[in-house]
């Protein structure tokens, strides 16, 4: 494989782990506009357990999650006492925290950026990207999954069935921590230096688009969401100057024709149609 | 002394000054199938809402099997027995009709591991056997899979009833479970409703199609403008008059007037 091809490998892995962890708060009705912050924490704490603290990379690559995962887990608690447009504000206003923090943490080189030693090629971020999204099509066939999405449909109804609606949305927000923080040690191994500049706003937007557009309805979603916006400005490459453009007008283009996302449930059950027959329902005397 | 399953207690709500229930009592018999009836705007599925938990209680008490449960937080009633559908359809419109029916049992998966059940994985798990049976038992066999959104407005209906009802609930309450289904489903549905009735389970109905009422129900229990006006045997409420009044209105306008 080219290093260019490597390259986008890299960071289309990078991508799809990221909207992962935005997808999961999404399942159960939660906006997360602050996915750069989450990154940001993964990046450098697995960082520093790798360089400074000596760890073995993997060993820094779970910590950087976990430690992620906590903060996800605390914060979760007042994030989630908002709802709606006031969540998407309260997350952006979290990584905003976060940016602050690090810029100034002089243990983490502050505004000249923290270079980090151990590399991280594709043999190590494929099994790991591969390794999140089979965990989240798992966890989304599960009751703990069926909740989340009963949850984000409707929530009153989904608690007089006895779901936990707090409960279902703090694990959701921490497991989105977790593979954030997953995200960002990709990141900080891969590229071998973390600046707080590349966690800004845009990363925070580019990836909720990824999932909203991708959809939400399904797993699938944020896969091809982060496929298409990696790949798509690649394959526009013919005309260089006008790639941004066409870009921009398919992202219209799509919420105007598929507002609910790119792949829905319906869709997938119409494709799954096409090359399976339906099982034998039960008769009411089985 | 009849047994008594559910007891309504001198219940009061308010909403933003305006009485909606006022000080209404009555119980419901164990195993029996109790019609909650009342022109519209009666306070019925208020009733259903303060049962579950909806909306808290002003005044009085809702007490299930003797204790109180007018404080419990909604999703612990349905542990306790209760469970319900709505008048207005509120299925889960992207999950498919099993998935809908599963959601229905979750007060029944108490552990970590019932939590972790790759219950789409494993196709034939006994959660997945049960609701699909749940379904085929209601006439909706052919739709286990289908997304709930993309079926018609009869058969989400008769969904909501046997996700309901899947809870294995003490008390089952259905908010107008016949309003929009044709004769056939109907009858249908009172024969399933029937089938439920005779494992023990209580039954409380709102619902306006008198046929359906008469047919299903042994007691009615009738409010207007948020009082009880009646309850009793449900052969003797059309002989009562101030059900008939509140249902037709009186005779004597003209001399009132």
């Amino acid at each position: 494989m080219s290093g260019y091809w490597a390259g986008i490998m890299a960071i289309l892995c990078f991508n799809i782990v990221v909207a992962y962890s935005v997808f999961l708060p999404a399942a159960s009705g939660q906006l997360n506009l602050g996915a750069a912050g989450f990154v940001a924490i993964g990046a450098y704490t697995s960082g520093y357990i790798s360089t400074d603290l000596g760890a073995p990379m993997l060993v820094a690559i779970l910590l950087g999650a976990l430690v992620t995962g906590f903060v996800a887990f605390v914060i979760s608690f007042p994030i989630l006492r908002t709802r709606g447009v006031y969540m998407v504000l309260a997350t952006f206003a979290f990584a905003e925290v976060v940016q602050g923090v690090f810029i100034n943490l002089e243990i983490f080189g502050a505004a000249a950026g923290y270079p980090v030693a151990a590399f991280a090629d594709l043999d190590v971020i494929v099994p790991l990207t591969i390794g999140v999204v089979v965990f989240v099509f798992f966890l989304m066939t599960t009751r703990l999954g069926l909740s989340m999405r009963a949850v984000h449909d409707d929530e009153p109804v989904a608690a007089l069935f006895g779901v936990h609606a707090r409960f279902t949305q703090v694990t959701a927000f921490t497991l989105g921590g977790v593979v954030a923080g997953i995200g960002g040690a990709i990141w900080a191994h891969n590229f071998n230096y973390v600046e707080i500049q590349n966690f800004n706003i845009l990363l925070s937007i580019f990836v909720l688009l990824y999932v909203l557009i991708g959809g939400t309805q399904t797993a699938f979603g944020p896969l091809v969401g982060a496929v298409f916006f990696t790949l798509m400005p690649e394959a526009l490459r013919v005309s260089e100057e006008w790639r941004f453009v066409f870009f921009g007008i398919l992202i219209i283009l799509m919420m105007v024709v598929r507002p609910e996302g790119l792949v829905t449930r319906t869709m997938l059950d119409r494709i799954k149609g096409l090359f399976f027959r339906r099982r034998p329902a039960p008769t009411a005397d089985a | 002394m009849p047994d008594s399953i559910l007891s309504f207690q001198n219940v009061s709500k308010n909403f933003s000054g305006l009485r909606v229930i006022d000080e209404v009592t009555f119980d419901v018999e164990r195993g029996s199938r109790t019609a909650l009836i009342g022109p519209n705007g009666a306070g019925k599925t208020t009733v259903f809402n303060l049962i579950s938990g909806v909306y808290p209680i002003d005044q009085g008490q809702v007490l299930l099997d003797g204790g109180d449960i007018s404080t419990l937080p909604v999703r612990e009633r349905i542990n306790k027995g209760i469970s319900r559908s709505f008048q207005n359809i509120r299925l889960m419109p992207h999950l498919s009709a099993v998935e809908n029916v599963m959601l229905g049992q979750h007060s029944r998966a108490r552990s970590v591991g019932d939590l972790l059940f790759p219950l789409g994985w494993l196709p034939r798990n006994r959660w997945a056997k049960q609701a699909e049976e749940a379904l085929a038992q209601a006439g909706l066999g052919t739709y286990p899979g289908e997304v709930v959104a993309n079926l018609p407005y009869g058969v989400q209906k008769r969904i909501e009833v046997v996700r309901a009802m899947i809870s294995e609930p003490k008390v089952l309450m259905l908010d107008e479970p016949a309003a929009g289904l044709n004769e056939k489903e109907t009858e249908d549905l009172r024969l399933l409703l029937e089938q439920v009735s005779k494992r023990g389970v209580t039954l409380l109905v709102v619902e306006h199609d008198m046929q359906f009422v008469r047919r299903l129900c042994d007691q009615v229990v009738v409010l207007n403008f948020g009082k009880k006006i009646f309850e009793g045997l449900a052969s003797a409420v059309q002989e009562d008059q101030a059900v008939r009044e509140a249902y037709l209105g009186t005779e004597d306008v003209g001399d009132a007037a």
